[in-house]
């Protein structure tokens, strides 16, 4: 008969419950394929997914041209607005009212008007106008189309006119990413996101799969200790967790270009509380919810709000201030801010420790919230 | 000798239902003793009240000498329990199993793997050894269970309904490992509502609507009842609606 509490420090370590538990939660994910499979067909899958659909930046609109001017200007006119990239035409018509009838039906999202006076009054350099009407019912790809029209009317402007230093020059530089190509912006993100939800779901999962089996209860009457038992579980997702993030990193560098301007083990020393903390709410749903399928269902539910909320897809900037507020109790929000600094724009530990911080927080009170929670008793 | 488990006015509610009336029990060290009654009559809960899986509403609970209320996992240390439900890992095998419940005990490195081989041994499971627990069947389900409950040799050991769902003979075959035990001096609570397996016990107390309504061996229970079987006696009490006699 042995007793814990006898022996030296390193018998009590040699016998702490958590290694008995630790190597029975490796064993079960070694020949759960199923779940394994998922946590890394999941991310490839995600990455596809998002980074092939989701593009926030429009270009090839089809483009309706009416021109009425029929002159080599307006010819020169409609090659620049083509050359944007941004326009693409589609048909030519010789009404204004065809042109509403064409957009009405949704077969042109853009239209290019160039009136009779056109080469005229560019002849008598009194200020020529042409007219880009944009369907604005998707504000994204009209904002993008508008920004391309007037690029392109600056563009031919300048042809048109001899050298005139102008009073205020305003030069706009994208950096970073200069070729604002959203798969840049999304691919990080995407690693934030896809943790949490795997993390949350999959321990969610682990704990609720022993309380249906039948197997915490038989648990419970062990002298293991809640430490034990919650670290257990947590501590294979974390490895889960770091393959995960890497499988990203490497399919984002193949498939879309993604960057690492910055260092990978900082990456990976930032990851740790993030992960953390995402296991720690699905330990915590775990101790609220009886069946499987109740703590998968909890786990979209977080979900929802950190893809909306934390700036993985609408930036922060543009939400209204209680919606900025809701999203900095989201630990995502400071991991995205990481992500996007380590890999785009290769900031160093020095510029990240706000964040550092704020996610050992998270950490370490929702860890001890659900081992609070979690209570050796069956009701 | 102290007694194995002591229950003073052991009481638990669930919102308006009594499930355990003040139970007052006491248990020799080296008993088999059996808690007979029918579904719902409050078997499960004491157990579960004995091993410190729920907390009683009021009275105390002494297992081999420690309070289970004030120090629930002191005495986790001292009792093994088998649940009604198989509560083993379907996806380890047998070996693996027996290792973490000896680990979890504290029995680990060379002495926790002559632990695992002395069981394996004594209980027939070398050639299946390597088998997913899962695969097993009912019998030899009950049997690593069994086990697993008595890796670190407790002083009190549970069963609740053990051999529910198992042939005859797997049945036969789990007393005598439990007369084993009990031989070597490990007290047994049992709960059942197979009458053979109450005839099996030293001592039954029969339980109805979460009162004791019985306490005694076997026969001196018949006799109580002037009934010529237990089965008969555990009949006369469920017809007997209302009325109890202690």
């Amino acid at each position: 008969m042995t007793e814990p509490e006898s022996g030296s420090l390193w018998q009590r370590v040699r016998r702490w419950t958590f290694w008995p538990m630790l190597q029975k939660e490796f064993i079960q994910m070694r020949r759960d394929r199923l779940t394994l499979g998922m946590m890394v067909g999941i991310p490839a899958i995600q990455l596809a997914l998002f980074g092939f659909a989701i593009r926030t930046e429009v270009r090839h609109l089809p483009t309706l041209v009416l021109d009425e001017a029929q002159s080599r200007e307006s010819r020169e006119l409609i090659a620049t607005l083509v050359n944007s990239t941004y326009f693409d035409i589609v048909g030519t018509v010789r009404g204004r009212e065809e042109v509403a009838t064409w957009i009405g039906r949704g077969d042109a999202a853009a239209a290019v008007i160039i009136p009779h006076d056109f080469t005229r009054d560019i002849k008598r350099r009194r200020g020529a106008q042409a007219q880009v009407i944009v369907d604005a019912a998707d504000p994204l790809s009209s904002a993008a189309a508008l920004q391309g029209a007037a690029q392109a009317g600056l563009a031919f402007g300048a042809g048109l006119t001899p050298a005139r230093p102008p009073v205020i020059e305003l030069r706009v530089r994208p950096w970073y990413n200069p070729m604002l190509t959203s798969s840049t912006y999304i691919v990080p993100g995407i690693i934030g996101v896809l943790l949490s939800l795997t993390m949350v779901i999959i321990t969610g999962m682990a704990v609720v799969r022993e309380r249906e089996r039948g197997t915490l209860e038989q648990l419970i009457v062990t002298p293991i200790d809640r430490t034990s038992l919650m670290l257990g579980k947590i501590v294979p997702f974390l490895l889960v967790g770091y393959v995960q993030i890497t499988v990203i990193i490497l399919l984002g560098r193949l498939l879309f270009d993604v960057p690492l301007r910055g260092s990978l083990p900082l990456l990976y020393v930032m990851a740790f509380p993030f992960i953390v903390a995402s296991l720690g709410v699905g330990l915590y749903f775990s101790t609220l919810v009886r069946t499987q399928a109740q703590a998968m269902q909890a786990g979209f539910m977080f979900i929802l709000p950190n893809i909306l909320l934390s700036g993985f897809m609408f930036p922060r900037a543009a939400m209204p201030l209680p919606a900025q507020w809701l999203g900095l109790l989201l630990p995502l929000t400071y991991f995205l801010e990481v992500l996007r600094g380590i890999l785009l724009r290769g900031v160093g530990a020095s510029a990240l420790w706000p964040e550092l911080l704020a996610l050992c927080g998270f950490a370490v009170f929702i860890l001890t919230l659900s081992v609070r929670r979690f209570h050796k008793t069956l009701d | 000798m102290r007694d194995a488990i002591i229950t003073t006015a052991l009481h638990r509610r669930f919102g308006d239902l009594v499930a355990v009336e003040r139970l007052d029990l006491a248990i020799h060290p080296g008993e088999i003793f059996g808690l007979l009654g029918a579904n719902g009559s409050g078997k499960t809960t004491t157990i579960r009240m004995l091993t410190g899986l729920i907390p009683p509403t009021s009275g105390t609970a002494e297992v081999a000498g420690i309070d289970v209320v004030a120090n629930p996992e002191a005495v986790r240390q001292r009792l093994g329990y088998m649940s009604q439900r198989f509560g083993l890992y379907d996806d380890l095998t047998v070996q693996e199993n027996l290792r973490f419940y000896a680990g979890l005990y504290g029995l680990i490195g060379r002495e926790g793997a002559a632990r695992v081989e002395e069981m394996l041994t004594g209980l027939d499971f070398l050639p299946r050894r390597r088998q997913l627990a899962g695969t097993l069947s009912g019998g030899w389900k009950q049997r690593l269970s069994l086990a697993c409950a008595t890796a670190h040799r407790p002083d009190v050991l549970f069963l609740d309904e053990p051999t529910a769902g198992v042939d005859p003979a797997a049945r036969r075959q789990f007393w005598q490992l439990i007369n084993h035990l009990a031989a070597g001096g490990t007290t047994i609570v049992v709960t059942t509502h197979y009458m053979d397996e109450a005839e099996r016990c030293q001592r039954i107390a029969m339980l109805w609507r979460g009162r004791l309504v019985a306490l005694g061996a076997p026969r001196e229970i018949t006799t109580q009842f002037g009934t010529a079987t237990l089965e008969d006696a555990f009949i006369a009490l469920q017809e007997r609606d209302g009325v109890a006699t202690a």
